[in-house]
């Protein structure tokens, strides 16, 4: 564990480690860029009044929602390869996976927004003239923001870890593969050890800041649920005593 | 169309679908297996990261919060192919390997895999555990210490029971994710049911008797994979659903006459 001449075959061998971590950040991010499109498209069209959109949507969730992200991964890439298509690359192929099944997920969690707004929200809108998209825009959505990030931070990071979702179609291109490339590699084989920790300590350095993230903004919304949003008088309904009051709490906090 | 009869052959093919079928089996099993144990592994964590929160009982607070946060924020993959390495290499007798239809060594790499998979579903289920655990009234507890329960009895008897109702359907859920997962032991064995069927995409020419491996090969086995992942996945959402489904009073007819 601490032979430092493990180690530094580590440090000499850092090219991978750098490689594979700038690899997966990249899929993650044009995964989650995919994502976001596929989720906010079919998270629409799960809340239209249309029924054949809502079915579109349904039926894609559910198929890609309950098969594993690695048969989507290794279908998409087998099925291009095998139809002669020459340079799809595994960056690429996981990629669209990664964007196809997160995308079902982020459509969930957007369609649960959406569904969280009171009806009477969009007929209130309705009847003020806005179209249906305007309402969507400019009343429900900013509405869901608080909603939606803490489940859509924990998608991305479920995204980042499914990042190597390609190593069994040979493309191991994320940090998760050539970490195990260096550790059963026949020169660095005998520092795997040291090679794991650093793969798995760079992937927690990614992943923990973003899980604390989305468990802190959970907590909040918690908290708020259970203290009831408190009703702001206006200040003509306020009472002398009343007034008095808030401003010696406001003295107090000074 | 000749390539795509072709390709169906493998399916149509009695020992080819008794591998690939079998390969869900082993897929349903080890789930099943994993979620077992992680919810007993689990709630062990989730007791501890809740409960242990006086004197040097804290310790054990620290090392299950540093489990769970841990191997949620690492993905699966690595701790496979950590075990791979590391996690010991048990020689199972040859009749038991029998049993299952495997050679020694793949079911020695398996249970390597199922060790990972069962630590990383653990730390998931002890989320999942502590959540219910935080849903239950404190009243529970000081109506309990009322009675005289002591805190064991008190979690034995009050709390768990109630925890457990409350969050099964979230388990069954897991037990899907799990399912997903235990395709990432495909990357170490060809046990379960994607291994199999990556095995049969890379040597289709074999099974179909065709001199080159077509688009079609691929279709027909990740189609046949996609149904028997979507039939088990799926039977078990609509079982979720419907236990989520806000329960109706049943109105009783009798009461009102």
């Amino acid at each position: 564990m601490f032979d430092a001449e493990k180690w530094s075959l580590v440090w000499t061998h850092r090219q991978t480690f750098i490689d594979g971590t700038i690899s997966t950040l990249l899929m993650a991010l044009f995964g989650l860029i995919l994502a976001l499109v596929i989720g906010i498209v079919i998270g629409f069209m799960a809340t239209s009044h249309k029924k054949a959109l809502r079915a579109i949507a349904r039926v894609y969730v559910e198929i890609i929602q309950n098969t594993p992200v690695m048969l989507q991964a290794l279908f998409l890439f087998y099925a291009v390869t095998f139809a002669g298509v020459n340079g799809f690359s595994p960056l690429m192929c996981g990629i669209i996976a990664l964007g196809i099944y997160h995308g079902a997920y982020i459509s969930e969690v957007i369609r649960m927004g959406i569904q969280s707004v009171p009806k009477g929200q969009s007929e209130a809108a309705y009847s003020q003239g806005f179209g249906q998209i305007a309402t969507m825009f400019y009343i429900v959505l900013p509405q869901t923001f608080k909603i939606i990030l803490p489940p859509m931070v924990n998608q991305v990071v479920n995204l980042i870890k499914n990042t190597s979702c390609m190593f069994l179609a040979g493309g191991a291109v994320d940090l998760i593969s050539r970490t195990n490339a260096f550790a059963v590699g026949e020169g660095t084989g005998s520092a795997a050890g040291q090679g794991y920790i650093i793969g798995g300590v760079i992937f927690f350095i990614i992943c923990f800041p973003l899980s604390m993230i989305a468990s802190h903004w959970e907590k909040k919304l918690k908290q708020k649920d259970i203290q009831p949003v408190k009703v702001r008088k206006k200040p003509d309904d306020i009472t002398d005593a009343e007034l008095e009051e808030i401003i010696r709490e406001k003295g107090g906090e000074h | 169309m000749e390539q795509f009869m072709g390709s169906l052959k493998m399916i149509t093919n009695g020992n080819v679908l008794l591998y690939i079928l079998k390969g869900a089996g082993f897929t349903i099993g080890i789930a099943f297996f994993a979620v077992v144990l992680g919810i007993v592994i689990g709630t062990v964590l989730a007791l501890a990261r809740n409960y242990c929160t006086k004197g040097p009982l804290n310790i054990f607070r620290y090392i299950s919060i540093a489990y769970i946060e841990i191997f949620r924020n690492t993905p699966l993959m690595l701790w496979i192919f950590i075990g791979l390495v590391f996690f010991p290499s048990i020689e199972f007798p040859v009749k038991f390997a029998k049993f299952f239809g495997l050679s020694r060594t793949e079911l020695a790499v398996l249970f390597k895999a199922i060790i990972a998979l069962v630590l990383f579903t653990s730390s998931v289920i002890a989320e999942i555990v502590r959540g219910g655990l935080n849903s239950i009234a404190k009243g529970q507890f000081e109506a309990a210490y009322s009675q005289g329960f002591n805190f064991i009895q008190t979690l034995r008897l009050i709390i768990l029971p109630q925890t457990f109702r409350n969050i099964v359907p979230t388990l069954l859920s897991q037990v899907i994710t799990t399912i997903k997962d235990t395709s990432y032991i495909a990357n170490i064995a060809i046990v379960e049911l994607m291994g199999r069927t990556f095995q049969l995409i890379q040597n289709s020419k074999v099974y179909t008797g065709m001199s080159t491996q077509n688009v079609s090969d691929v279709f027909v086995l990740c189609g046949v994979a996609c149904i028997i992942y979507f039939a088990i996945n799926f039977t078990l959402s609509c079982i979720v659903r419907h236990m989520q489904k806000p329960k109706k009073r049943r109105v009783q007819v009798a009461a009102a006459n």
